[in-house]
């Protein structure tokens, strides 16, 4: 039986030795095929490793890879429909900008006039036309960037690679090539893998992420997913800001899971299968989703002091003392002024929870 | 000084003018004595009349030119031909220096890109073994050579042992010979500035040029050798130019039909024998073709820059 929908990219029990030191160990994905799919994970997590071995840059020390059921992994990278943008661009400095987006067309067989007619196409998609006679080091970090993009685009390869790619530009500009970025990927409807180290940025761009740590896969899935449903203490505390709290199981009942932490306070959320009663284990409680109040609206409020107010541009975050080593950490967006009393420090205050705020988490 | 820094700024820009100008003294002396003055000098002794058992005598002459570029029979009476023997001399002396420095680059390039691509730990060791063999003087390693490539010689021992060849074959008093010499005294000169400009080469760009569908054989043509050309260009002046003024390896090496246009001035100012005006003009011709070839090379680096910026 055949498959209805190809992958752009299986990767199959790949693992990655260096001698003794393992890189990457036995992760299997799929990517579908005119995806915005993200590797996201903090330095040495091995996210630019498997990007390079879907380059063809670093081999395969086990597994397989395949591109659109086609098993790649022996493939020299210039053998390879995969394009890459480099984090530090890899621009030929010898050459202009319009022969640098020309290049790869040209090294896929086509005349040399060609290649610099698509070369020009690709720089008028990137707003870069008038600058084709210039060389790389006349142009801002912001335009090599977009040069980059049109050189790896030119080939029209099946897949795009991105390794951090906007991790030199400032952020009024990276936020810019951000919807540049998801603009291009839609527009020319190729397979993209983003790397990046900022959660931010990977929730904004993707359609699916794959957060990364020592080698591992933690989880994969779509955005607002892994944001809200964090499967780890590791992915919970990686991606956006949160309350981690050791908390205990005391019971579970009807899917429920009544929990303590420290000073006397008990909080129910939803159990999560693998934690049992009595487990020692870490709850996250997203900042946006808690709220303060004078005095208690439900069950749950818990009882604190408020500590100190900072002033986070969009929102506010207050920080609350519940007990001795308790602390919790509120945000109230600054659009909600209006309808949500701001506490000075010293104010005796509820700190209340949206419904499935709390979340237990496997270690 | 304070009251040149209390004025005002102009005091203080002469000050610093004049500390400035006092700082390049060494440079300017440096190169008045060591490079503008012996040039002067020979350009001087070239215009001078030779005395018969060396020196000159302090009169003005254009002979020695004359008999550089003209033949004008032997008691000097007939209409000027020009005289091939010299112009031969250097003519040789260009070609076999090429061939030296072609030589060296297609051993020295490969021998710079396997250094620079080692862990960066081991590279200095590398470098380190590569200058060992330049801590013996010249004219020993010079000798040494000669006696590997003789007939009965190492190097004739091998290949007649791998069986390669059957007789010994004649390599001393040939041009190769003088190449091989010529490639051996100055092939440091050709791999460290290669070596230099490779270890600077971002491989980042062999990779692009990978991603981009290109071979190995057109990586290095399209963008390491365009990356590192300022190195190769280097290496080779510094190959050919000493190469083209070489006396000890065609003397040692190429025998009598082998002169080069270094042996030739050597000869004029060795024993009592010599001719100093004759010797100081062939030296001032030499020196103006190396100029002009090092002008030509200047001109199309600048023309590669001024194209780059």
């Amino acid at each position: 039986m055949k498959q209805e929908l190809t992958n752009a990219i299986d990767v199959q029990n790949a693992v990655k030795r260096y001698g003794d030191f393992t890189a990457l160990k036995k992760i299997s994905l799929s990517i579908k095929d005119n995806e915005f799919f993200t590797l996201l994970g903090p330095s040495g997590c091995g996210k630019t490793t498997l990007l390079r071995m879907i380059a063809g840059f670093e081999d395969v020390t086990e597994g397989d890879i395949l591109l659109y059921g086609e098993p790649i992994a022996d493939l020299p990278p210039n053998k390879r429909p995969i394009n890459t943008v480099f984090q530090n661009y890899a621009l030929f400095p010898h050459m202009t900008i319009l022969e640098n987006v020309a290049f790869g067309v040209e090294m896929r067989g086509a005349s040399k006039s060609d290649a610099q007619t698509r070369a020009g196409k690709m720089l008028e998609l990137v707003q870069l036309s008038q600058f084709s006679a210039r060389k790389p080091s006349q142009l801002s970090g912001g335009q090599q960037q977009r040069v980059a993009l049109a050189r790896a685009l030119a080939p029209q390869p099946k897949l795009l690679l991105l390794d951090e790619p906007l991790s030199a530009l400032d952020l009024k500009l990276r936020k810019a090539m951000q919807i540049e970025l998801k603009h291009l990927q839609r527009e020319t409807g190729i397979t993209f893998i983003f790397v990046t180290h900022d959660q931010e940025e990977a929730l904004t761009m993707s359609d699916r992420i794959a957060v990364m740590s020592a080698g591992e896969l933690q989880q994969l899935g779509e955005a607002r997913d892994i944001y809200e449903r964090p499967r780890n203490m590791f992915v919970a505390d990686f991606i956006g800001e949160t309350n981690l709290l050791e908390v205990s199981v005391d019971a579970i009942a009807d899917g429920r899971a009544t929990c303590h932490l420290g000073g006397g306070h008990e909080l129910t959320c939803n159990a999560v299968d693998g934690i049992g009663v009595g487990a020692k284990v870490h709850m996250s409680l997203r900042p946006e989703r808690l709220f303060i109040s004078d005095r208690p609206t439900d069950a749950e409020g818990l009882k604190g002091t408020v500590r100190e107010n900072i002033f986070v541009g969009t929102d506010i975050s207050t920080i609350v003392d519940l007990a001795e080593g308790l602390d919790f950490i509120v945000r109230t967006s600054n659009s909600d002024r209006g309808n949500r009393r701001i506490f000075e420090p010293g104010n005796e205050v509820f700190v209340n929870m949206e419904h499935g705020a709390a979340r237990l988490l496997v270690d | 000084m304070a009251a040149g820094a209390a004025s005002g700024g102009s005091a203080t820009t002469d000050t610093y003018k004049e500390a400035r100008n006092w700082l390049l003294l060494p440079s300017w002396l440096v190169l008045g004595i060591f490079v503008l003055m012996p040039v002067l000098m020979m350009l001087v002794y070239s215009f001078l009349t030779k005395e018969f058992r060396g020196g000159v005598i302090w009169e003005f002459s254009t002979d020695a030119y004359d008999q550089f570029f003209f033949d004008r029979g032997l008691f000097g009476d007939e209409p000027p031909k020009i005289e091939w023997t010299y112009i031969t001399i250097f003519w040789r002396s260009i070609w076999q220096a090429g061939a030296a420095t072609l030589l060296s680059l297609l051993i020295g390039f490969p021998t710079a890109y396997f250094i620079a691509t080692r862990p960066e730990k081991t590279r200095a060791i590398w470098v380190f073994l590569i200058t060992i063999p330049y801590w013996v003087n010249l004219l020993i390693r010079t000798v040494s050579m000669k006696f590997m490539l003789r007939d009965n010689g190492p190097v004739n021992d091998f290949l007649l042992g791998i069986g390669i060849i059957n007789d010994p074959i004649t390599i001393v008093n040939t041009n190769f010979a003088v190449q091989l010499g010529l490639f051996y005294s100055y092939l440091p000169f050709m791999v460290l500035p290669i070596y230099a400009s490779v270890e600077r080469y971002n491989f980042n760009l062999s990779e692009a040029a990978a991603d981009l569908y290109a071979s190995k054989m057109t990586t290095l043509r399209r963008i390491l050798l365009p990356a590192v050309k300022p190195g190769v260009v280097a290496g080779c002046i510094l190959v050919f130019v000493p190469s083209l003024g070489s006396f000890l390896a065609p003397d040692l090496l190429g025998g009598a039909k082998n002169f080069m246009i270094g042996s030739l001035i050597e000869e004029q100012f060795k024993g009592n024998a010599g001719n100093w005006p004759f010797g100081a003009a062939a030296s001032m011709v030499l020196l103006s073709m190396v100029l002009i070839i090092l002008m030509i090379f200047a001109r199309q680096q600048a023309k590669a820059g001024k194209e780059a910026s």
